[in-house]
């Protein structure tokens, strides 16, 4: 059984956010980065103990520079088998799905894990174009999954509540909170993973259909104004014109 | 202020907020290897350390359960070939992981320390291969807990004075004498001790717990690294089977050997501690509000803040270079005494200035200041204590033996 478990590089989640260049730019100027902790913590995991119990590999994937080599490094020292970068900057989810699709489709892969979102652009959207993509089936949000071998029972997070579902692989997931537990790597993964494959393949077809145009900071918190007990008035004038939430 | 909301104050959920402080971009000299175990073990150390050391340390209990977990991350001797149960990893790896153990707590990072670099170490240098086989996988796996016996009640600094020793008995060797400070002592499967031949030439071996007429008694009252166990060793008539014996390493080179190592795990440990405080400090400096103003506006906070990074980045720099002496096998043990004494001197004083900035609260164990300042105490008196380490340097530069 062949587990992808696509992961890419967040920055840590203390980091200052700053931008640059009119605001169209992420300042990554003494910015530290992770693995994005749905990916690592969620996904990674899950495809690890599902090859523990059913055999297999679990390839991690990332499309990025040379100087995302470290998380990968970090995939393989948690127990990936073996790794494949992609060479390029990942700019839209569109072109790094098509990535991931296109290694999965020539690499027979029965599960594809992404993780629920990014924690830097939240965007939600790389795993759905994949199996788009791919024609597969997609489930998301998923915070537990059972898999004999064949069919997957995942319960997956909706608003309010749990969705029950059963798929077939191949078949396309992400994951949330609860689908495993964080494992630290230890010493002896660490030097484990450096004898493990990591191949670095070209990118295919680059064709971004969106362009990034600015992004716009959210307001600070704005001082707290006093208002007298007695002065209803004011209060509603205030909640109804500068607050406007009434 | 009532009990109630001191209490409330102090007991707060503690969340383990530690950033990583890098000022002159030492991280570009580190390998990937480097980074990954430090990441890990800081990670190990936020997840079970931090949640529960201010407790065990005011109860002055040892949180045993660590032992294995330690294993687990591969904390036990990661420079030791993996053969032998070690990790395989350089100097500078190890370093690293007793900084980030020692981030989390001096005691934590001794238990460390002593299982690697007292136990491991010397059965790994001196013992024959039969012995090695024996005993260090399973104190690499931390089914086996070890502990270093040098120390007497009356030879601390002046180890050759030791009067514990041994007399040949046919198959076997008789051991008599004590041991004193002897960290993990209580809780140990066996023991590494150092006693005078009947030619009065020290001598290393590894003694079991349970063989008869051996006692690990614990030691109590300790208000410095509370969270690790400390114990004696006492020995009467115990029989060391010949095998036990190291063969061939004879005199204080033996134990000085292994306390090389441990030093220089320690010069990196102590900037854990002052990490963590300098740490808790700024940030502290950036929350609290004195006269309209956070106190880290205030000039004489800023002195603080200012100097602790400065002393900080002296250290690691220094500790940084010795860990690439090490891997080149070149490290003396007289440029180890200088670090260590430096780094730990640097901690002290670090704990003790960031537990000023945090005034009041700076005594509860809401911070972790006063907790690192009572353990390095300890930690600057024992592997030699500061004294002890600038007359090693004061003998290396000027060619004169205070000592003697
Ligand atoms: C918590 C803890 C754990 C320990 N764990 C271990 C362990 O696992 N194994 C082990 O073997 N030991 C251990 N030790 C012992 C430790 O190494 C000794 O305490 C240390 O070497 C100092 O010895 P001492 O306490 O006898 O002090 P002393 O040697 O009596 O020193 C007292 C003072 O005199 C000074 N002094 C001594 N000689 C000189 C000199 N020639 N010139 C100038 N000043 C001098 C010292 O610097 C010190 O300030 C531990 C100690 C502690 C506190």
């Amino acid at each position: 059984m062949n587990l992808l478990v696509c992961i890419s590089k967040t920055p840590e989640t203390t980091a200052k956010i700053s931008f640059i260049e009119d605001n169209s730019k992420f300042n990554t100027e003494g910015v530290q980065y992770i693995m994005n902790p749905y990916d690592e913590w969620y996904a990674l995991v899950r495809a690890i103990e599902l090859k523990e119990k059913h055999g297999g590999k679990v390839i991690a994937m990332n499309v990025g520079p040379a100087s995302n080599d470290i998380i990968i490094r970090k995939a393989l020292a948690i127990g990936a088998d073996e790794a494949v970068r992609v060479d390029a900057e990942p700019d839209s989810s569109m072109f790094v799905a098509k990535q991931i699709a296109n290694y999965a489709q020539e690499n027979a892969i029965d599960i594809v894990f992404c993780g629920k979102e990014t924690i830097d652009y939240n965007g939600s959207e790389v795993a759905s174009i994949t199996a788009e993509m791919l024609d597969l089936p997609f489930v998301s949000y998923a915070s537990k999954m059972e898999f004999d071998g064949t069919t997957a029972t995942i319960e997956r997070d909706i608003e309010g509540g749990v969705e029950v579902v059963q798929v077939e692989k191949p078949f396309v997931l992400s994951a949330s909170k609860g689908l495993a537990e964080q494992r630290i790597p230890n010493m002896k993964g660490i030097m484990m993973a450096k004898r493990k494959p990591l191949n670095v393949v070209e990118a295919v077809g680059h064709d971004s259909k969106s362009k990034l145009l600015s992004y716009t900071m959210p307001q600070g918190k704005q001082e707290v104004k006093m208002i007298d007990p007695e002065n209803m008035d004011e209060l509603v004038r205030l909640l109804h014109e500068e607050a406007k939430v009434i | 202020m009532g009990a109630s909301t001191l209490e409330s104050m102090i007991n707060k959920s503690k969340v383990d907020k530690y950033n990583h402080h890098d000022y002159y971009g030492i991280d570009d000299l580190l390998t990937e290897d480097h980074l990954l175990a430090r990441d890990a073990v800081r990670d190990w150390v936020k997840q079970e350390v931090s949640p529960i050391i201010e407790n065990y340390s005011e109860k002055a209990e040892c949180p045993t359960h660590l032992f294995k977990g330690l294993a687990e991350i591969g904390a036990y001797g990661p420079s030791l070939p993996t053969k032998y149960g070690g990790g395989g990893m350089d100097e500078i790896a190890y370093g690293i992981i007793m900084q980030e153990l020692e981030r989390g707590d001096s005691g934590i990072r001794s238990m460390a320390s002593v299982q690697g670099s007292l136990v491991m170490y010397p059965i790994y240098r001196y013992a024959s291969e039969e012995q090695k086989m024996k005993y260090l996988p399973k104190l690499g796996s931390g089914e086996f807990i070890g502990c270093f016996g040098l120390t007497e009640p009356d030879h601390g600094s002046n180890p050759a004075g030791m009067v514990t020793n041994i007399k040949d008995d046919g198959d076997a060797y008789i051991l008599n004498g004590a041991k004193m400070w002897i960290t993990n002592s209580p809780v140990a499967d066996l023991a590494v001790v150092w006693a005078k031949d009947e030619e009065g030439k020290i001598r290393g071996m590894v003694v079991e717990s349970g063989w008869k007429g051996f006692s690990a008694p614990e030691i109590h009252g300790k208000l410095s690294l509370r969270a690790s166990i400390t114990g004696e060793l006492v020995f009467e008539d115990v029989r060391v089977p010949k095998e036990n014996v190291f063969p061939e390493i004879r005199g204080l080179k033996g134990p000085l050997s292994c306390l090389s190592k441990a030093r220089y795990g320690i010069s990196w440990g102590a900037i854990g501690a002052a990490l963590d405080c300098y740490d808790s400090a700024l940030r502290y400096s950036q929350e609290r509000v004195q006269f309209g103003k956070p106190i880290g506006q205030f000039q004489l906070t800023q002195k603080k803040l200012a100097e602790m990074i400065t002393e900080i980045t002296k250290a690691q720099l220094l500790a940084w270079r010795l860990g690439s002496l090490a891997n080149e096998g070149k490290a003396s043990p007289s440029q180890i005494s200088m670090a260590k004494r430096n780094n730990v001197a640097m901690a002290l004083d670090i704990a003790r200035e960031a537990r000023q900035i945090h005034g009041g609260m700076g005594i509860t164990n809401e911070y972790p200041c006063m907790r690192h300042m009572m353990n390095l105490e300890t930690v600057l008196t024992y592997e030699g204590t500061h004294d002890i380490h600038l007359l090693i340097t004061g003998y290396d530069v000027t060619g004169l033996n205070a000592f003697s």
